[in-house]
């Protein structure tokens, strides 16, 4: 016991405390209360499963949990079929521009979903450039008669999630595709192996895993999908939807919550089975493999070239469809071109403000966000002090992973915005200490760190744990403290997956829409907001403008990082260059 | 000579399994002791007790009569180079060096120890520059800067190629003289051993088996673990075996004399294999007269191989000096 108070009193110690305590409160503890939510009624009694029955035995609500499944299996194994075919191209073929393609993949990543869903509009919506062309092109033969397949409703939230999924996977399939041994090739070679065969017995088993992981990530990212059915879903009803109804519409917060649990179940069991599938998984790649190098083939390498121009330009079609609404007067009927949509003056959303606004908490969020992550991965992977808070924490970063964002930001709500709390068994009331920051701008910095924590994190661990261990011996031996070894070697050794970090962080915070949805305030909007609230108020090209705003600032906040950070990250290659 | 470290009664285990039992040693001001022993035998485990980056179950570390079992590393003045080297990647050689010195003449300091190693030649380099070789005296020179009361060595030599061993290993043990430091070194390499240091300390399974000067050490082996470890032994069980007790002699191959000519008390044997190696041969000899007697292997110089010139199965003859043949009986030299 001495000991264990002595560990208490340490500096270390107490920050590995602090740091338990502060997950424990922003990831458990709402979640929990979540959960609760939805087994009690209005007035805080036990109902149980009440409301998932009542919500599970109404035919239309029931309705949208098949519709949800149904939509997000379609997109995903679409995205997750081009993806492949478009990460084998420019892993296993002979192709020129490479590079171009890698970042055109990865373009809509920058993007709301909002966006994709708007650019269909405008290609295929009743006024769509493709549908009136289609039209008058079928004019002779069909004699004016209506589009067959509408666009409003699953097709355009299946289209828009396949290109919302689309760089998630194909960076997860890019990676396990690089993950081979060319020894395995060479050898199938001398021993006969037609190429179908070495496509068969040596590359698909490779990406085995890295198939079902990104099958189940893109499943999981068209589940809990807001932006792409709020936009072009139109009576087509998915779960994302019903929770915004229900909390939004009709304020009936412990139906929300129900859904809410309905939105977790397969992000839960993903995560689940990750876990599982990560211990069973052998490293098929060891130091001493030998990276894949492509053999030219003419006719493939043509066709995958082809390809890969295909789904590039498909992804430019969308940006530059966007920007055309933007900055086109009144589609279809007026098309001089001018910026007046990009005033925001006249429409609902919060105006240009908005836009700021979402600038200022994403770099918030990446600063914050970084100033947290890091000393967290760095406690919980180098120091040795309270085994179980370190593993708890880590397990706790790792939790937001299968929270979706709508799911968090309701959450929130209950954690931030209940003026009491009763807690169970005891039956004592409490006041909650933290309704004060309920809409801030503090509490939608504080939902987005928590939504985008995870991969920050795992990275920061991966980074931290590829150093030597016994670092932290020498300079403890030496007689250097903890703090000045952190801040002279392991964080400038760390410095680009720190930059890494803050870019994940500013990226998707100035993206997102699902978890902030519920937290803004009136006074204190975000620009993604502003695209729902204008779209839904039918000023579609101004919600292209903040759109387009959005990836705007993304693609050039991108390429100043990569021009300011190329000096470190080229610095700590040649450190770690062994 | 005066005791500088004394190990006490030191125990400690992970899980149920026990690293050290009841470890008791002294180390000597200005000696070279290595910890001689497996993989898995405790060595490592009892070093890291002795920096003070384990804490043992039982037992204490006593310093000039002051007990630092649990004193932090950094105040017990040691310095310690580990295997991997852990040098700071991001920092020059000179850098990494003066990590640890504090306050003025710390770069006067670092560069002393450089120089120490040999190094001031590439002090302005990073690690990733510099050979396996360079990067351990590197971190020698960074262990040396805080010119430590001891040097503590965690297998320093063991990630290096064979001839910059052999150099390392010479150029640590004369700077060691030179500085007349009391130094503590880890490894699992008997020649390593044989020829650094001052007196081994030979482990297995947690305990100390045997400790003394390396002659001693290899020339009296005290049971037939350590003389199995430490060189090439022949064990030969008795020809006519007393019930209840395990005996063996045992005679190590450079002992024993090989001629192709018989005379009294030679035993006959017949060449099953040889094999070159380089400065001797080694040959492979099962003895005739006895059956079961284990193949014996002798080691004869090219000038001796020469005139045997053995052919498969040809009949030699060999002198085993009774000077020469270790005693064990239940396996401990008697």
């Amino acid at each position: 016991m001495p000991r264990l108070l002595k560990s208490a009193f340490s500096a270390q110690g107490i920050l590995i405390l602090v740091m338990a305590v502060l997950l424990g409160s922003t990831v458990l503890l709402p979640t929990a209360i979540l959960f609760s939510k939805a087994f009690t009624d209005s007035s805080g009694n036990w109902i149980g499963a009440v409301n998932l029955i009542a919500y599970l035995s109404e035919p239309h609500l029931l309705k949208s949990v098949t519709n949800t499944f149904i939509v997000s299996s379609i997109s995903s194994v679409i995205a997750v079929s081009l993806a492949f075919a478009y990460a084998y191209a420019l892993s296993r073929c002979v192709i020129p521009a490479k590079r171009f393609f890698r970042y055109a993949a990865i373009v809509p990543l920058f993007a709301p979903t909002m966006m994709h869903a708007i650019a269909l509009i405008y290609l295929f919506g009743n006024k769509g450039i493709v549908s009136m062309l289609f039209l008058k092109l079928s004019e002779p033969f069909l004699h004016g008669a209506p589009i067959p397949l509408s666009i409003y409703g699953p097709v355009g939230i299946v289209a828009s999630q396949i290109i919302y999924t689309f760089p998630q996977v194909f960076l997860i399939l890019s990676i396990s595709l690089s993950m081979t041994d060319n020894r395995l090739y060479e050898a199938a070679e001398t021993l006969g192996a037609s190429r179908f065969r070495q496509f068969i017995t040596v590359t698909l088993p490779s990406v085995k895993y890295g198939l079902i992981n990104s099958v189940i990530v893109g499943f999981i990212m068209g589940f809990t999908d807001f932006g792409s059915a709020k936009v072009i879903g139109g009576n087509f009803n998915v779960l994302a939807t019903d929770i915004y109804k229900h909390v939004i519409g009709q304020q009936n917060m412990s139906m929300g919550a129900t859904v809410g649990i309905l939105l977790l179940v397969p992000s839960v069991a993903a995560f689940i089975i990750d876990r599982v599938i990560e211990k069973r998984q052998n490293a098929l790649v060891t130091s001493r493999s030998v990276p894949y190098r492509p053999i030219a083939h003419t006719v493939r390498d043509k066709v995958f070239f082809a390809y890969c121009t295909g789904i590039a330009f498909v992804i430019a079609m969308f940006l530059v469809i966007v920007a055309v609404a933007a900055l086109v007067r009144v589609w279809p009927y007026r098309l001089d071109l001018t910026l007046a949509h990009f005033s925001f003056d006249r429409v609902a959303g919060g105006g240009f403000s908005s836009f700021v606004n979402s600038v200022i908490v994403s770099a918030a969020s990446a600063v914050a966000g970084v100033a947290l992550c890091f000393p967290f991965a760095y406690l919980v992977e180098k120091c040795q002090l309270f085994p179980w808070a370190r593993r708890f924490s880590y397990f706790m970063a790792l939790v937001p992973l299968a929270l979706p964002g709508l799911v968090i930001g309701l959450s929130f709500i209950f954690m931030f915005n209940t003026p009491q709390f009763v807690i169970p068994l005891l039956d004592v009331t409490v006041n909650n200490p933290l309704t004060f920051m309920y809409g801030t701008p503090a509490i939608l910095v504080i939902s987005n760190i928590v939504h985008f924590m995870s991969v920050p994190f795992i990275s920061a661990t991966s980074r931290l744990r590829s150093f030597d261990g016994e670092i932290e011996n020498v300079s403890e031996s030496l007689g250097v403290s903890r703090l000045r070894t952190f801040s002279r070697i392991t964080l400038p050794m760390s410095l680009p997956a720190v930059f890494d970090m803050a870019s994940y962080f500013f990226i998707n915070s100035m993206v997102t829409v699902s978890a902030v949805i519920f937290l803004y305030s009136p006074h204190f909007r975000l620009a993604s907001v502003a695209i729902v609230n204008m779209d839904d108020a039918g000023d579609t090209a101004e919600a292209a403008a903040m759109s387009a705003l959005i990836i705007l600032t993304n693609i050039g906040f991108k390429i100043i990082y990569e021009i300011v950070t190329r000096r470190f990250r080229t610095r700590s290659e040649r450190w770690m260059n062994h | 000579m005066e005791t500088i470290l004394s190990v006490q009664g030191i125990c400690k285990s992970f899980g149920i399994h026990r690293v050290l039992d009841h470890i008791d040693i002294d180390i000597l001001k200005g000696e070279f002791l290595c910890l001689l022993g497996p993989s898995g035998c405790g060595k490592t485990t009892l070093l890291r007790v002795i920096a003070g980056l384990e804490c043992p179950d039982n037992g204490r570390v006593m310093r000039d009569g002051a007990n630092i079992t649990f004193m932090e590393p950094s105040k017990r003045g040691f310095g310690i180079v580990f295997q991997s080297y852990a040098l700071f990647p991001n920092l020059t050689a000179i850098q990494n060096a003066g990590y640890g010195v504090k306050g003025k003449g710390a770069g006067k300091k670092a560069a002393e120890a450089l120089a120490l190693v040999g190094l001031s030649h590439e002090s302005g380099k990073y690690p990733a520059q510099l050979s396996g070789g360079q990067q351990q005296r590197v971190a020698l020179a960074r262990a040396l800067a805080v010119s430590p009361d001891i040097l503590l060595l965690d297998e320093p030599l063991s990630a290096l190629d064979a001839k910059v061993r052999a150099k390392l290993r010479a150029d640590i043990r004369a700077l060691q003289r030179e500085l007349g430091i009391t130094t503590i070194m880890v490894t699992h390499d008997q020649e390593e051993a044989l020829t650094m240091s001052d007196r081994i300390a030979l482990m297995d399974n947690g305990i100390i088996v045997q400790t003394g000067s390396p002659q001693d050490v290899y020339d009296r082996p005290v049971n037939s673990f350590a003389a199995d470890f430490i060189g090439m032994i022949n064990f030969m069980p008795d020809a006519e075996p007393t019930p209840g007790i395990r005996h063996m002699s045992a005679i190590r191959p450079e002992h024993i004399h090989v001629f192709s000519d018989n005379s009294a008390g030679r035993i006959g044997v017949q060449v099953r294999n040889w094999e070159f190696r380089g400065s001797f041969y080694r040959l492979y000899l099962e003895p005739e007269t006895r059956n079961g007697f284990p193949i014996l292997a002798a080691d004869v110089s090219p000038n001796i191989m020469k005139t045997l010139s053995p052919s498969a199965n040809q009949k030699l003859y060999l002198e085993m000096p009774d000077e020469r043949i270790l005693s064990y009986r239940d396996g401990s030299l008697t």
